[in-house]
């Protein structure tokens, strides 16, 4: 199980990083929610899917799933969602001051 | 008093909550700011003294004994990082009023400033690798906030470039930390250290390793990671890229001094020699860079890629004489990189215009500003006595103590190529016969002389006291190359 999440997360990192190479802004805060949700799948997987019971002491049962990776990703995901909405926030004045919403156009002037 | 090592975290998150609320008076912002920045400097100076007095403070927050619980390390490193970010802040929070107008310091300015400031502190006291990228997080989004503050066309067109290229590696930093958790199985840094000692650092977590360092060398703008950085800092105010140019990039290089003095130290040939030749090129690149413009902001933030290049070098040496210059430069640098864009600030404010073909004869009318001007371009390029000069000798001391003759050779004419380019300004922007334009309408600077002045006399007295600085920060170069002194005091064995 850990290797096909793994594959998938591999996959979803390289679609995020495909279209964080796009020139429209749009597509490059898609990629930035993709790269986050593989990110965040990853640490998922490295603590290991389900090997246990949830983490509560209880008797009876030795294995636990281990709650760390779990809370990690709490953090993470709550960094990325603040985030996302700031960007899109951000690249939507960046278009309309602007006048455009393609990042070949937003380079600058030489000797600005 | 462990509770004590949480205070520069605390206190500032606090201020920044209280200013939150008073943003709309002005005036009492102001006065709130300029208490808090000056109380906040007053408890660094004491956890400096604290800590040299009874060593290292481990504060386990709600006492979950590490490795189990959330640790933060206050070490002699810390400590005095923590200092100089204060010291900096207290002559940034004096500058502001009369540099950023009234709209900006009504939409939170000192809100997000002293955000950024517990996020800055955190990042050198926290235990925990993820930790660190929670403190990297909560300093990179009010510097997002900071940096567009104003919202002029450029402003956001570089903001969403900086914002971009610091999500990606922020996001790279939550990976590599899974990897690390993956293999070794825990975030506490002592105790990944000790593990990764245990097996001898195999291949993967030496791979793990240059992940981490192409996430820090991202923020810290090293070769050839720099290119986000030269337009995104000179777009805010000069009192927001004074902060940044100080603190931000210095977070990375120091959390690249931690992590690769505490952690990853077993394959010294695959990791520390490649950062010699990264610390080279990021000197060559960034002063060619700052000596191709006329733009005296770009000119000083350019300076900031071979300075963080200088720091490099001695973390590559990895010996005594390395490892103290690489802590006495960083400390070197924060100060004289703020002082630097505090006063170009000033020269932009005071000619209209931050180009230097547009400006000359300032010393007419501003005297005491071509001096500062003249001080700082010494100080930055490392004229004896100057404490830049001190932290040269000892990362040249380094570079021969290991037979890196190169590298030395490459450092001097960096050194040379920084003060042209300093100069530079100097020459072209206050020599020559002032237009009658200038004569008439003069500008109060009083206001913002002051804190330019008190930064650079910090850092005269950096240089002329080195002999009270030095062994200090020798006995913190020793720490660093023992990593086993840092595990014991945080898992107690």
């Amino acid at each position: 199980m850990e290797i096909i999440i793994s594959i998938l997360a591999g996959i979803i990192f390289a679609v995020a990083v495909y279209n964080l190479l796009q020139k429209q802004m749009v597509r490059i805060i898609i990629g930035t929610v993709l790269i986050s949700h593989a990110a965040h799948l990853f640490i998922l997987t490295m603590g290991k899917l389900k090997r246990g019971q949830p983490p509560i002491l209880t008797e009876g049962i030795t294995s636990y799933t281990d709650p760390l990776p779990q809370a990690l990703i709490l953090t993470s995901i709550v960094i990325s969602f603040g985030l996302t909405s700031l960007m899109l926030v951000l690249a939507y004045r960046t278009a309309k001051e602007n006048n455009t919403d393609n990042m070949e156009q937003l380079r600058g002037k030489p000797n600005e | 008093m462990n509770n004590l090592a949480i205070f520069p975290i605390i206190f500032p998150l606090l201020a920044g909550t209280i200013l939150a609320f008073t943003h709309s008076n002005i005036k009492q912002s102001r006065s709130l700011a300029k208490f808090f920045a000056s109380g906040n400097l007053l408890g660094a100076i004491y956890l400096v003294y604290y800590v040299s007095q009874n060593g290292t403070i481990v504060l386990e927050t709600g006492d979950w004994v590490a490795p189990y619980g959330i640790v933060i390390v206050m070490d002699m490193l810390s400590a005095i990082l923590v200092l100089t970010t204060n010291i900096i802040v207290v002559a940034a929070i004096f500058y502001a009023p009369h540099s950023i107008s009234m709209k900006q310091e009504k939409h939170y300015f000192y809100a997000f400033f002293f955000f950024l400031i517990s996020g800055v502190s955190g990042a050198f006291l926290t235990g925990d690798l993820f930790n660190l990228f929670v403190f990297f997080e909560v300093l990179l989004i009010a510097s997002y906030a900071l940096i567009v503050l104003g919202g002029d066309k450029v402003q956001l067109r570089e903001s969403l470039k900086y914002v971009l290229i610091n999500v990606f590696s922020s996001i790279l930093f939550v990976t590599a930390v899974a990897f690390l958790y993956g293999v070794v199985g825990t975030v506490n840094m002592a105790q990944i250290a000790e593990r990764v000692q245990e097996v001898d650092q195999q291949g993967i977590l030496t791979t793990i390793g240059i992940l981490l360092f192409f996430v820090f060398a991202t923020k810290a703008a090293l070769f050839p990671l720099y290119y986000w950085l030269p337009k995104s800092y000179i777009v805010p105010n000069p009192v927001v890229s004074a902060i940044f140019a100080a603190l931000l990039t210095k977070v990375g290089i120091y959390s690249i001094i931690r992590v690769f003095s505490l952690i990853f130290v077993h394959k010294l040939d695959m990791t520390h020699d490649m950062f010699i030749w990264i610390a080279g090129l990021s000197m060559i690149f960034g002063v060619i860079g700052a000596l191709s413009t006329n733009n005296i902001k770009l000119i000083i933030a350019y300076n900031i890629i071979p300075a963080i290049g200088f720091i490099m070098m001695g973390i590559g040496f990895y010996n005594r004489a390395g490892m103290s210059g690489s802590i006495y430069y960083l400390v070197h640098d924060m100060i004289i990189k703020s002082a630097l864009f505090l006063l170009v600030g000033i020269i932009a404010y005071v000619a209209g215009t931050s180009d230097l073909r547009k400006m000359k004869g300032l010393i007419n009318s501003y005297p005491l500003l071509g001096w500062l001007l003249f001080l700082a371009a010494f100080i930055l390029a490392g004229i004896p006595p100057f404490s830049g000069f001190i932290g040269k000798l000892q990362l040249l001391k380094g570079a021969f103590a290991n037979g890196e003759i190169v590298i030395g050779l490459i450092a001097l004419g960096t050194s040379l190529l920084i003060l042209y380019s300093v100069m530079k300004i100097f020459i072209r922007g206050f020599w020559g016969e002032q237009t009658p334009q200038q004569s008439i309408d003069k500008k109060s600077i009083s206001g913002m002389v002051g804190p330019v002045v008190f930064l650079l006399s910090c850092s005269v007295i950096l240089g002329i006291g080195a002999e009270f600085f030095v062994p200090t920060i020798d006995s913190i170069a020793e720490y660093l190359l023992d990593p086993q002194q840092y595990i014991d005091s945080v898992l107690k064995e």
